[in-house]
């Protein structure tokens, strides 16, 4: 089980966590844009994530706290 | 303290250890070597640090690392090497950090030559570099006035965080003085709150010249200016000998303004003419009162800058004087040094052609 | 429930200004993290800033910082850390300021055996300047000042850094790693810690070069470029360890 924080305003986007995502869980928000005017990364499945932390190493932006 | 028989650069280079100066980094380069080389030495007797960069870039910036973690640090070179250091005093200016910058003046431009010149003074007095920036700069005219002058550009440098640079030439590097050296500055160096690495700053310390927001950058140089503007009104020095009632006013600085001096005392019997000379100790803040007022006196016929340059500071004894006499130059250039004669008869020929 | 992965408090809480998907980020957070684990306090750190696009690092990293001339850094560390030889001074610089303009300044850093750690940031291009050609371009690479691709014949071929480094006598410890994975993050932060730990220990000077992206100036998609510097970075530039005292 595992708890995904997104610090939605620092993302810029760039949607690398979704590519080395494991699980293919992470998007980029198709619709909500944050205070920089891009779509921040979200969880669809939270249930399914294993806090594998390859999202979270793989953000240049530090946008993502995990707890397991 | 008893008087020693001492060659310039390595008295300049003690008086520099006396104050408290326990950081050096340079670079080799006549007609300054035996700074370096006597630090290398020294150094390590009183726990300092001597480092030999790999060039004389390297070496401003070592030093600008040194002074941002609150060091008392010097560095010493001649006129190429001081244009290599120029981009790194800039810097220092604009992250406001204090240090000693030596330049032991030789023939230029270019490779040039060895011997004493004074042809970097646009450079020492305008900035070298880029901006709008000073520096302090006292120009020393006696081993003993460069040992005398150096505890008080390191206390200047640490007061005001800035750069302060000791503007010599190769005669005075190479010439051997009886010198009383100073004794050991006393008590602690003063507190840098401001600095890295350093207890007394509770806070982060950032040193850095970069303000990439317009404003900010000119609220910062606004507050650059208005150091210059203190170190006018407070630091500025010069020294006026038999100027009352001379024919001719004299303007001469550095091992330059002892020629000189030995001309304006022989110049009644030798060409029956009275002259005085005006000696600027700094050269920025250049003295233009003292200038002004020698000069205004009804006697003075002329005004003449002496340097051994192809006339850089007669730029300001010319704003000094500010057209109300006729201010003439002589100079030699590339490594030549005049003589008490050769200036004696050019002032002969300048009254001549006067009047 | 436990946090298992949070901010590093070597980290300021300033957003940083690089481009999305650039791995500058991402190494700026594997030097806080190590810098961290070192248990020295904030206090006792001190970084360099280069010029290029992480000049910005001293707002960027939560201790003492100074912001060095381009290409200078190796020497502001060297007066840092004669002036304090009891704290952990890094330069964090890019290849245009690392080997380029400053490649004397680094290789007599490492000549001293300066005890001082350098994260070299390699990305193949001037990144701040707007994409021109650096001495890490590789040969064919476009780039705004090599529009028909580097010459090799009239621009000569890419300075390995590592490699070159690694045949002097002061330097402890050299790794090249890659930030293009996860696998190569995880790599990447062990390299550090060494690096780190071979300036605590006193053993002299220490670099590791990080491959890094450049999406922008590289014209590419953050993913495309972890992808171009794996097919084309990795081949020119090998990873491993290239000294290790």
């Amino acid at each position: 089980m595992a708890k995904l924080k997104f610090y939605e305003d620092l993302c810029k986007g760039c949607g690398l966590c979704a590519d080395v995502c494991p699980k293919k869980i992470l998007r980029l928000a198709p619709s909500r844009i944050n205070a920089k005017g891009y779509h921040p990364a979200e969880c669809t499945d939270e249930g399914t994530c294993i806090a594998c932390l390859s999202c979270a190493r793989m953000c240049p932006d530090v946008v993502i706290e995990i707890e397991r | 303290m008893a008087k020693k028989l001492m060659k310039g650069n390595e008295a300049i280079a003690e008086a520099a250890i006396q104050a408290g100066c326990r950081f050096f980094f340079g670079y080799p380069i006549t007609p300054q070597n035996e700074i370096p080389e006597y630090m290398a030495k020294r150094m390590p007797q009183v726990g300092g640090c001597f480092v030999q960069a790999e060039s004389e870039v390297s070496a401003i910036n070592m030093v600008y690392g040194a002074a941002g973690a609150g060091a008392r640090v010097m560095t010493s070179s001649s006129s190429p090497g001081i244009s290599l250091k120029q981009e790194g005093i800039s810097y220092a200016v604009g992250a406001e950090l204090p240090m000693v910058v030596v330049n032991i003046v030789r023939g230029g431009p270019g490779l040039g030559s060895i011997q004493p010149a004074q042809s970097d003074y646009y450079q020492a007095t305008r900035g070298g570099g880029h901006g709008d920036y000073r520096m302090l700069c006292y120009a020393p005219s006696s081993v003993q006035e460069a040992v005398d002058l150096m505890a008080k550009a390191f206390d200047a440098a640490d007061e005001y965080r800035n750069p302060v640079m000791m503007l010599g030439d190769g005669m005075l590097g190479q010439i051997m003085e009886p010198v009383e050296m100073v004794s050991p500055r006393e008590g602690a160096l003063p507190e840098k709150t401001w600095a890295a690495g350093v207890p007394e700053n509770k806070g982060r310390a950032v040193i850095n010249s970069l303000f990439i927001d317009p404003i900010e950058n000119e609220r910062h140089n606004q507050l650059l200016e208005a150091k210059y503007q203190a170190m006018r009104e407070r630091e500025t020095l010069s020294e006026s000998i038999g100027t009352q009632r001379a024919e001719v006013i004299l303007v001469a600085y550095g091992t330059m303004a002892r020629i000189c001096e030995r001309a304006a005392r022989d110049a009644q019997k030798a060409i029956g003419a009275k002259v005085g000379l005006v000696r600027p100790v700094t050269v920025w803040p250049f003295p233009d009162d003292a200038i002004r007022q020698a000069a205004a006196q009804p006697s003075v016929k002329r005004v003449i800058a002496v340097e051994m340059s192809a006339g850089q500071m007669v730029d300001d004894v010319r704003i000094a004087v500010n057209g109300t006499k006729p201010v003439g130059f002589y100079g030699t250039t590339g490594g030549v040094v005049p003589t008490v004669q050769n200036i004696l008869d050019h002032i002969q020929a300048a009254l001549k052609e006067g009047n | 429930m436990a946090v298992v992965f949070k901010k590093s408090s070597m980290l300021t809480d300033l957003p940083t200004h690089y481009c999305p998907g650039c791995t500058h980020g991402i190494i700026h957070r594997l030097v806080a993290e190590v810098c961290e684990e070192l248990n020295v306090g904030n206090k006792n750190i001190i970084g360099v800033a280069p010029v290029g696009c992480a000049v910005f690092a001293y707002n960027y990293f939560n201790c003492d910082m100074m912001e060095a001339a381009h290409g200078r850094a190796p020497a502001v560390a060297t007066g840092i850390k004669r002036a304090h030889p009891d704290k952990i001074v890094f330069t964090y610089q890019g290849d245009g300021d690392l080997a380029s303009i400053g490649a004397a300044e680094i290789v007599h850093a490492a000549a001293r055996g300066e005890k001082i750690t350098t994260i070299f940031v390699n990305n193949a291009i001037y990144g701040m300047t707007g994409g021109q050609m650096a001495p890490t371009s590789l040969v064919g690479q476009v780039t705004t000042t090599s529009p028909y691709g580097r010459q090799a014949e009239s621009a000569g071929y890419p300075v390995k850094v590592s490699e070159m480094l690694s045949q002097l006598d002061g330097p402890a410890y050299i790794e090249r790693v890659s930030v293009h994975s996860v696998p190569g993050i995880i790599a990447a932060k062990r390299a550090i810690k060494k690096a780190f730990a071979a300036q605590q220990e006193g053993k002299g000077f220490s670099l590791i070069e990080v491959l890094s992206t450049c999406p922008t100036n590289w014209g590419l998609t953050p993913k495309e470029s972890l992808k171009w510097l794996e097919d084309n970075m990795i081949p020119q530039f090998p990873l491993g360890v290239y000294k290790e005292v």
